[in-house]
């Protein structure tokens, strides 16, 4: 069981609301990522939630029961660090095994779990080792096997992969991933890479100054942007917003459209536009395609054996579909 | 310092100062070696040189080994410590040495733990807790012994005339306890500065994840705190101790070595200075190198493992 609730609540760092009142349901099972540009107030939020910060203000909820004024421990609650945060003096496994001595559990049970865990995580191999003789995805490994230990209601992580390579990183998404489903328990994920929102999130809230901008399943955001800043920031590449007089043609004052859902034509389209950077990606090409009606190019997709000359002249169209449509405050118009 | 090349030049580049240390080490040290083995005894004639008093003379014996001066083999050695006077010098000298490493860490570790807190002032509280160590042995030594304990004017015998009690004569009779307080209060600063920087090196997130693993307050500060200190704690006993075991400025002006207070270099000094014998306090000089040595390696031998981890 692990159902999070958060009623109004608020942080303040002295005289700066860093979270303004806020609400939010995370259900039981749920993988929730927060997304959110640098600074936004994430990784508060988690430990607000964790109970390592004290709220200025609200309520906690955790499965019904007011937790805002549970200690840390007793909330249930697993937290995985993004510098792992593991006891460099002792091994793996009494890493491992620190939070079920905390909690006096008998040794024969403690060793069961650490057994399981460790075979869960393939770290069977490193039990006797010290954590500055591990790699970084190891410690990882080690950091997400003390919490599973605990059998904690939910997991909280913090952009536990960003001190990963990239290969490392799409490999420990997919265990994560694959965690969640074994385990069935409620996680949060701290992030601000919209690649890891978008694969690993069953929800995704997108955070902005310490406000949610949108809750909602990845295809939903990217679908149905609630604002232009979540179209912007859902998304890779971004999407191209453009405004004035082209998007007041479409009863707009901020019309959005994705790099895939632009057509690219060397004699018709409505845009006309020069041919600026490609970037090939072998399965892709992303043109910057700069056209006269915005100072920004626009960025488009196309197949990857697609390639087009430097200054070329090309036209653009717009699946009309597609497109999104935002008023004066950048919200969205249906 | 990976490749070869950094390797030499650093070498190099730290060959003058190895080499003036260890002249530096050496000239006292074979001096000190020299005299153990002879008879010198200045008040009855013995003189270094014949020729005269200046330092190229004095080299020119050093290098002939000063056949001015008798030979006596171990004679000095086997009366050092045959003396009555050795053994409980060395216990002595053993008690003040644990007696303050065992106060300075204990307390040491407790008021960075306390220093480490944010609270108001802060900066003025930690200089105030330092200045002791900015005071000389000797005048810290006299403050204590004429302000402090003096059993007619002192702030402490006030202090237990105010409660009806009969006041202490520190000194003379808790002399151990006074002088392992006095030397404790010079060197507590330099324990407390080292594990306050060790505890704020410590990362805090380790201590939020011990937290939140159910840890308590005790069970944080023995599983993850004292654990993290235990290299800075190494480094304290170890320097503090090749400091301690040559405390003398506070014994000479507050009991003069009387009162059982008589440590090994006391007993050395009594020996070249008050009886004017230079032989035989070169021999317990030797003793008290080979004393220092065997200390040391024990403490390497029980702590040093924390220094590789
Ligand atoms: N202890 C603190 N005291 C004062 N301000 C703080 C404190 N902790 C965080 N802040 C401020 O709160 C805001 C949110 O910080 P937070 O660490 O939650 O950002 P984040 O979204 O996790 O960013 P990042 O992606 O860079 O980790 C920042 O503006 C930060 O300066
Ligand atoms: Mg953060």
């Amino acid at each position: 069981m692990g159902r999070i609730q958060l009623k109004d609540v608020t942080k303040s760092f002295g005289d700066v609301q860093v979270i303004p009142p806020l609400n939010l349901t995370i259900e039981d099972g749920e993988f929730t990522v927060f997304v959110g540009p640098s600074g936004c107030g994430k990784s508060t939020l988690l430990r607000l939630i964790a109970g390592l910060e004290d709220i200025t203000s609200g309520v906690i909820e955790i499965n019904g029961e007011d937790a805002t004024d549970v200690v840390p421990a007793r909330r249930g609650l697993a937290m995985v660090f993004q510098s792992y945060a593991l006891y460099p003096h002792m091994s793996v496994r009494k890493n491992i095994a620190f939070p079920l001595r905390m909690a006096k559990m008998g040794q024969d049970e403690i060793d069961k779990r650490v057994t399981a865990a460790a075979e869960v995580l393939n770290l069977t191999d490193y039990l006797d080792r010290r954590p500055g003789q591990l790699s970084g995805g190891q410690r990882q490994r080690v950091a997400i096997g003390r919490a599973i230990v605990r059998e904690p209601a939910a997991f909280l992580f913090d952009e536990p992969l960003s001190n990963l390579d990239a290969a490392l990183r799409v490999g420990m998404r997919m265990e994560i991933s694959e965690l969640h489903k074994k385990l069935d328990t409620t996680m949060i994920y701290v992030t601000h890479d919209q690649v890891e929102a978008m694969t690993m999130a069953d929800k995704i809230v997108v955070l902005q100054a310490g406000n949610i901008e949108q809750v909602g399943s990845p295809l939903e955001l990217y679908q149905r942007p609630r604002n232009t800043f979540v179209a912007g920031f859902i998304g890779s590449p971004k999407m191209n917003l453009i405004s004035g007089a082209e998007a007041a043609k479409y009863d707009a004052a901020t019309i959005g459209i994705r790099p895939e859902h632009i057509d690219l034509s060397e004699t018709e389209g409505p845009w006309k536009g020069v041919v600026g950077v490609s970037e090939h990606l072998g399965s892709d090409t992303f043109f910057h395609i700069q056209c006269d009606f915005s100072d920004e190019p626009l960025t488009v997709r196309a197949s990857g054996e697609l390639t087009l000359e430097y200054g070329a002249t090309v036209h653009l169209t717009p699946r009309a579909e597609y497109l999104h449509r935002f008023d004066a405050e950048g919200l969205r118009i249906e | 310092m990976a490749t070869k090349a950094s390797r030499s030049a650093a070498r190099i580049m730290m060959a003058p100062a190895v080499v003036l240390l260890l002249g530096w080490m050496l000239i006292p040290l074979s001096l000190t070696v020299i005299f153990s083995f002879k008879k010198f005894l200045p008040l009855r004639g013995d003189r270094i040189t014949d020729r005269g008093e200046g330092f190229g003379d004095f080299m020119w014996e050093y290098v002939r080994g000063f056949p001015t001066l008798d030979w006596v083999g171990f004679e000095n050695f086997s009366r050092f410590v045959g003396s009555s006077s050795f053994w409980p010098s060395v216990w002595t000298t053993l008690v003040i040495v644990g007696g303050v490493l065992a106060i300075t860490v204990v307390l040491g570790i407790l008021l960075s733990l306390l220093l480490d807190q944010p609270m108001w002032g802060q900066g003025v509280v930690r200089i105030l807790v330092i200045a002791p160590f900015f005071v000389m042995p000797t005048v810290s030594a006299l403050v204590w012994k004429n302000m402090f304990m003096d059993p007619v004017n002192g702030l402490f015998a006030h202090l237990w005339r105010f409660f009806g009690a009969e006041p202490v004569a520190w000194l003379s009779e808790a002399s151990m306890g006074s002088i392992v307080m006095i030397v404790s209060w010079q060197w507590l600063p330099f324990a407390t500065l080292i594990l306050l920087t060790a505890i704020q090196s410590l990362d805090s997130e380790q201590l939020e994840a011990a937290e939140m693993d159910g840890a308590g307050p005790l069970q944080r500060f023995g599983h993850i705190i004292l654990p993290h200190l235990g290299r800075a704690i190494t480094i304290v006993i170890l320097i503090q101790t090749i400091f301690l075991l040559s405390i003398f400025a506070e014994i000479f002006v507050t009991t003069g070595g009387a009162f059982g207070t008589r440590t090994l270099t006391y007993l050395i000094f009594q020996r070249v200075l008050e009886s004017q014998n230079v032989g035989l306090g070169s021999a317990g000089g030797v003793y008290a190198i080979i004393l220092a040595n065997i200390v040391a390696i024990f403490l390497m031998r029980i702590v040093g493992k924390n220094l590789d981890a």
